[in-house]
Parts: structure tokens; sequence; C-alpha cells
């Protein structure tokens, strides 16, 4: 519980049912917050590969992965550093169509996503999967720019932004969590918004 | 990106109490809050505190904050906290608090934009982006003669430089983009390869702090420098009102 802060009254009147708590509303603005130099791929040889605990190890080119069916988000987006962004529509491809084509072997409990720039994030298979995590290369009806992750991110929107890799080159199968790069550093291994969780221990 | 650099990181410890020790006016827009912590830790230079506010109908606003004290034992942080017209939390602060009152803080946090101190460190920021590197050239002043780190600060006009009593000397670059300081022998102008250059060093750990439209366009002229990109760390300033 808080303690009352003297004198502030805060904005809580007409706040947006859509906003999780700790959060607020970022409005037009899109921030951006990378810890890295945003890389420029070269979609000549980009590529998103699936691997680890899978009867299938499978990877798909730029061409190959726009061939399969196209999946979109419409709802929010939260970063742990307590912006939210609503009504956003995300185009590209459910991660379920990817691991449909892989097979995950009965084992696999978690995933591990990496980017090509070496960035990693750690997530239960459970949140990848069921119609709640994409690849993602639109935003708005246009190419996601790269300071957003362009050519493709992966979006987890359910949890904190930062599990939504940037510049994602593939997921890992795991049969057990292993913290990812921000993970290590003391932030939470699941991250789910309307629990706050956004650091080890919360 | 490699890790080598980053020290052991202490958990993020729960809500404390912070009671305010001393506001200084740093620019127009910018002041220092000076932090009793009710139970003092460990920070790293280049780590951040969250502030939150809490309104009687138990509404809550928080934001993050850089840390521009060196580490120390003293119990006590300085935040430098920009205010933005809109901004919640900084308009609060800015507007309402006074020495004696107390607010909650967490931290420390952030395991990646840290410097403990060691091997050379390359310092960029713009406007804002000056706190946290601020804590770390103080590390590298209190440790040390020698000039293990530089300090390359770009802003608008001499009235935007935060800490302007501290970034003077061999170990910093004041980069104006408007309007320059009386003698300057620069004209003003945005950041360029030329004012990183004499300062990067092959073994140097580069470390980029401010907008993010800033942070894009130090990091590729650090690039074209020759900085490998791998050395780079950047902490891009959201609008955390």
């Amino acid at each position: 519980m808080s303690r009352f802060t003297r004198g502030f009254m805060g904005r809580s009147a007409n706040r947006d049912p859509r906003l999780p708590p700790g959060q607020y509303d970022t409005g037009r603005s899109w921030p951006v917050l990378t810890a890295e130099v945003t890389p420029k791929l070269d979609l000549a040889t980009w590529s998103f590969r699936v691997e680890g605990l899978v009867e299938r190890p499978s990877s798909w080119t730029w061409d190959e992965i726009h061939a399969l069916t196209p999946g979109t988000y419409e709802g929010d987006i939260h970063c742990v550093t307590t912006w939210s962004k609503l009504a956003m529509t995300f185009a590209g491809v459910s991660v379920d169509t990817l691991l449909e084509v892989a097979s995950p072997l009965p084992a696999a409990t978690h995933v591990m996503a990496f980017s090509h720039t070496g960035y990693t994030t750690n997530l239960p298979l459970d949140d990848v999967t069921g119609g709640k995590a994409w690849v993602a290369w639109d935003v708005d009806g246009q190419p996601l720019p790269r300071d957003h992750g362009g050519p493709a991110r992966l979006l987890v929107p359910h949890l904190y932004f930062w599990k939504s890799a940037k510049w994602v080159a593939g997921l890992r199968l795991l049969d057990q969590d292993e913290p990812g790069f921000w993970e290590v550093r003391g932030y939470h291994d699941r991250g789910d918004p309307w629990l706050e969780q956004r650091y080890q221990g919360d | 990106m490699t890790s080598a650099l980053t020290p052991g990181v202490p958990k993020v410890g729960s809500w404390q109490d912070a009671t305010v020790l001393d506001i200084r006016t740093e620019t127009a827009r910018v002041k220092t809050f000076r932090l009793a912590l009710a139970r003092p830790g460990a920070h790293m230079a280049g780590q951040h505190y969250l502030v939150r506010l809490t309104a009687p109908d138990g509404y809550t606003a928080q934001r993050s904050y850089s840390v521009a004290s060196p580490p120390s034992d003293t119990g006590e942080i300085e935040l430098t906290i920009e205010r933005l017209p809109d901004g919640e939390v900084s308009t609060f602060l800015h507007d309402e608090t006074n020495v004696g009152d107390t607010i909650e803080v967490r931290g420390p946090i952030g395991g990646w934009f840290v410097w403990n101190g060691h091997g050379p460190a390359l310092l960029v920021g713009g406007g804002s982006g000056v706190v946290p590197l601020m804590a770390m050239l103080r590390l590298a002043r209190a440790r040390s003669n020698q000039q293990v780190a530089h300090l390359v600060v770009s802003v608008r006009t001499p009235d935007d430089l935060i800490y302007a009593d501290e970034v003077q000397g061999p170990d910093t670059t004041v980069v104006y983009t408007r309007e320059t300081a009386p003698g300057s022998a620069r004209a003003a102008g945005r950041l360029t390869r030329d004012d990183l250059a004499p300062r990067v060093r092959a073994d140097a750990t580069t470390f980029v702090c401010g907008s993010s439209r800033f942070a894009e366009a130090a990091s590729d002229l650090l690039i074209e420098a020759g900085v490998p990109v791998d050395s780079i760390r950047i902490e891009r300033f959201g609008p955390t009102g």
C-alpha cells in the first residue's frame, strides 16, 4: 500500500479502464526505449527461426513468412517504464502459425526469443500460444519503423513490452525458464502489467 | 551484445520513503533533488530510481529518474529532474515539493547502462541525458587523476547546460547546437563526427543518453568514427513526465 503524497491529487478522474495500474496514456507519441544501437537489417538476408525442443526446426525468409496466413492484433501495449499506448493495430503472423510448422515437443515449457542484435527475453510457452503472440511487421497500416523493431518484432501485448523483442530473429523452445537480457538484470520473468510484475519479486 | 562489463546487480528493493534534504535549481527547467533514503542501498553510476506519488483516493503515478550522484555510502542520492509542461510527476516535484517532504522511491534499477569506474568510458549526452553520465563522470573524478572518462554533452544554449560549474576541464566537451557560449571556438551546430572522433578510444565503453533522436544520431556518428557497435550502450529518454 502506498503512503499518500502530501498535496498530490493526481489525475484519477476519467482514468481510462484500459490502463493497468501505474500506467499512463502516452497519447499519440510512441516512445523508443532501446539499450542498443538500432540495426539496419537487410530483407534479402533476413530470417526467422524456430529451434530447440521442436520436431522440425524451421526457418523462414522475409518472403516465406509473408506467405503464411496473416495475423493481426488490435489493442493496447504497455511499457514497464509506465507508458501505455492504446488502440494500436499490428499485422504479421501469429506465433501459433509458426509453431504449427515446427511442432513443439511435449517437454517444451518456455521460449527464449532472440534478436538479430543479440537481445533475448524469456517467456512461458503458454504466453506465446493461443492467439496471444505475433511476429509483427506492420503497425497502423505502415511498415514497422526500424527504431520500433522493424523490419519485424515479436509482439506479446498482454505482457510488458520488453518481452516483445525488437528485430526478432527467432524463438528457442526450452524445457525450463532461463532469464533473458533484462531478466538477468532484475526485471520480472513474466511481466504481467495487470499484476505490476515489473521487477524480480513483484 | 556483451555483458562482460556488467557487474553484479543488486535486487530492486521494495518501495521506501525518502526525505527531501535539498532542492537545487540547475537550469530554468531542471532541478536536482537530494534525498535521504530510509533504507540506504548502493547504486551504480548510470542506474535510476522510480518515484511514486499517491493521491488520497489511492491513485498513483510513477516515473523513472536517473541518479546524478556517484555511488556512495551516505544513504543519500541526488535525482536531477527536468520539468515537462504536461508531466504529471515532474510538475508536482518541481512546483509542489519542498525540503522536508517525504516521497516514495524504489531502486536502484538498471544493470546495463552502468559503469563501475574501471576501464575507459566515453560519455555522450544530449540535454538532460547528461544526468546518468554525470554520475559516471563524478565517479571517474573521485577515483582517479587520470582521464578515464570523457564527457561530450550537447545542449541548445549555455542556459540549458546542467551542472555548468562541473562540466568544465579537459575531461569534458560541450557542443552548443543553437547558441554558443561567449568565446567558444566552435560555431553553433549539431553534434558531428569531428566532435567525437578525438575522444574515441578502441578500449572504451561508450554510453549514449538522450532523446531517441539524439541517441540515433550520436550512435551513427560514433560508428562512423570507428566505435565498435557492441561497445555502445544506450539509454533513450522517453517522455517520462
